[in-house]
């Protein structure tokens, strides 16, 4: 299939700052794509270069099939953007703000303009405020007035920035679930975030910028079959609980103070307690523990995920 | 999609693919106009502009009421505008609109121009417009001829306030032209017009110096302070009789021959390279304005 969005070898340099260095992105068409890394990491000029905002200093974006920036105006009607958080005239209502974009967009139908504005505020929740100024706005009302104004017509791909910088729980829970169903009607979402915590449970796949370097990307599925899942005993029996993970197959088995732990990779965890049963071992606990994906990125990612945060 | 099945949202409408959805227009004239329509509605809902549209109209007034109060008894006559409010309301307006071409109309078109680019950069709406998407090309014509018809707007602000209070403080009457004769008070308002658009034309000129200093900056304030700038230097230097060699090439030099207007016959030549200058700048400025915006980085 091809993909919504792929780049090769997309580069920035501001000055002697490479902000992007030499990236490929693949964004398969349908997925849900969280692109994830600490803030400063190049995520948002990747963002600007894809959708023609920034020129590369070398490198290809293709989107929708299109190169880009020459296939702009062909392409972003059918690429619904926030950019590095919501950006409004601070004296217009909501409402004033999206028919702004509305009659800036020389495909839309003026006259199911007033309809489609008021649709894509109420799928956001800002129905009740359309008519308040963008400045009395909290930051949750404002970033879901910038998925708005993505949503004014219909798109194949959704390119959010940060979707849910500066929102309380609640709302971030709410974004999370309209970018999940909005990818659950097709439609390519291509999610930055510098929380993993925020974007996991919806994406189907994901990159990772680090430095202005893609550290990893892939389906998410792959990325977590590939950490490796460890068995953990809590018994007073330690060691004969370590010699008898051992003799099931595990490998890395250690003595712990609460009993012994070791890598289980292929072994199944069932026939592992049947073992240690029969071998009499007193078993309190026996829990199969995967590692989070958030480790994965803490490693990737170096110091921490977030150092501001 | 494993990762989403502990999500649902029932409530959401499902949307058409974009190809064969129904919103979509066929683009056009109707819609640069449309698009035209939502600056121009931008532009005169800020209440900054509101309140310097009331600048504009205020000025008028004022003069015909210092005028009034001054010189109560005295005759009207002679070449001065001023002088012969007295006799005729309408010369207030003629008077207005060329103590303003100084300050308050370039002024007015410089807080304008620092808006259209560097403003809408500052603020960051420049990226939602440039991701709707609307064309480089597109949106700064756009933006051109919305300062140009700001600009026009507020000539016509000038020119009726000061219709309106030295008709109320002196009455209108017929117009004693500069070469003695007396036209009736239409042609006198149609040659009104004519000189509402010269000025226009200046600003207009004006207004590309502006929207290419706009494109420069991400700070509205710091392009609103270069183009009074520009309008005031050149001003200045129009008054150094040094400097004469250069003063066919400021914009500002051949402005206030719309009192060419007022003569019998109507005398040209002076007004008609004024045009051509305002041309000159429109297209130079343009241009450069093009040639820098269409390759920016947008990055604010």
């Amino acid at each position: 299939m091809t993909p919504a969005l792929a780049t090769a070898g997309l580069t920035k340099r501001f000055g002697a700052q490479t902000a992007v260095d030499g990236i490929d992105i693949d964004v398969p068409a349908g997925s849900v794509y969280g692109f994830l890394g600490p803030n400063g990491s190049g995520k948002t000029t990747t963002i600007r270069m894809v959708l023609g905002l920034v020129r590369p200093t070398s490198g290809t974006v293709n989107l929708l099939g299109e190169p880009m920036p020459s296939g702009l105006g062909a392409v972003l009607p059918r690429v619904g953007a926030l950019v590095e958080g919501p950006a409004f005239h601070p004296y217009l209502s909501g409402r004033a703000n999206l028919a702004r974009l509305d009659a800036a967009d020389h495909l839309a139908d003026p006259r199911t303009s007033r309809r489609r504005i008021d649709t894509a505020l109420d799928r956001v929740g800002l129905l009740h405020a359309a008519a308040k100024r963008y400045r009395a706005y909290s930051l949750g009302m404002r970033q879901r007035l910038g998925i708005a104004a993505a949503l004014l017509v219909p798109r194949d791909m959704l390119v959010l920035d940060e979707p849910t910088n500066g929102l309380d729980p609640q709302g971030t829970r709410e974004v999370r679930q309209l970018v999940a169903s909005l990818g659950d009607e097709g439609v390519t979402v291509l999610v930055s975030s510098h929380l993993l915590s925020e974007v996991e449970q919806i994406s189907t796949h994901v990159g990772v910028m680090r430095l202005g370097k893609l550290v990893a990307q892939g389906a998410i599925d792959e990325l977590r079959a590939a950490r490796r899942a460890s068995a953990v005993v809590v018994t007073p029996d330690g060691s004969l609980a370590a010699a008898t993970l051992a003799t099931c197959g595990l490998t890395e088995v250690q003595v712990s103070d609460e009993g012994a732990t070791g890598l289980l990779d292929e072994v199944a965890p069932e026939s592992v307690v049947a073992a240690l049963v029969g071998a009499g071992v007193a078993v309190r606990e026996f829990v199969v523990r995967r590692p989070r994906l958030e480790d994965l990125f803490i490693e990737l990612t170096g110091e921490g995920f977030d150092a501001g945060e | 999609m494993p990762a989403s099945e502990a999500v649902t949202v029932p409530e959401a409408p499902p949307t058409t693919p974009a190809a064969t959805a129904p919103v979509r227009s066929s683009g056009g004239t109707a819609a640069w106009l449309r698009f035209l329509r939502s600056e121009l509605r931008l532009i005169l809902s800020r209440r900054r502009n509101q309140a310097g549209l009331g600048v504009l109209a205020a000025l008028p007034v004022v003069m015909a009421i210092a005028v009034k109060i001054a010189a109560p008894d005295s005759q009207g006559g002679g070449e001065d505008f001023l002088a012969s409010i007295v006799g005729n309301g309408f010369f207030v307006a003629l008077a207005a609109l060329s103590v303003e071409i100084g300050l308050f109309l370039p002024l007015a078109m410089a807080m304008l121009a620092g808006d259209a680019i560097a403003g809408e950069a500052q603020i960051g709406t420049l990226r939602g417009l440039l991701v709707v998407p609307v064309g480089r090309t597109r949106l700064l014509a756009t933006k051109y001829a919305g300062l140009v018809i700001g600009g026009l707007i507020g000539v016509l602000v000038v020119v009726l306030a000061g219709l309106a209070a030295g008709g109320a403080l002196f009455g209108l009457h017929g117009v004693v032209t500069l070469s003695g004769t007396t036209l009736p008070l239409a042609e006198g308002l149609g040659r009104l017009a004519l000189a509402g658009l010269y000025v226009g034309a200046f600003l207009a000129a004006l207004a590309a110096i502006g929207l290419f200093i706009s494109t420069l900056t991400e700070q509205p304030l710091g392009a609103t302070v270069a183009l009074a700038l520009t309008s005031t230097t050149m001003w200045i230097l129009d008054a150094i009789p040094q400097l004469d060699w250069l003063h066919p090439w400021l914009l500002v030099h051949r402005q206030l021959a719309f009192t060419d207007l007022l003569r019998d016959p109507v005398y040209w030549p002076q007004m008609r390279d004024g045009l051509l200058v305002d041309l000159a700048y429109v297209v130079v400025f343009g241009l450069a304005a093009w040639a820098r915006f269409a390759d920016k980085d947008v990055s604010g």
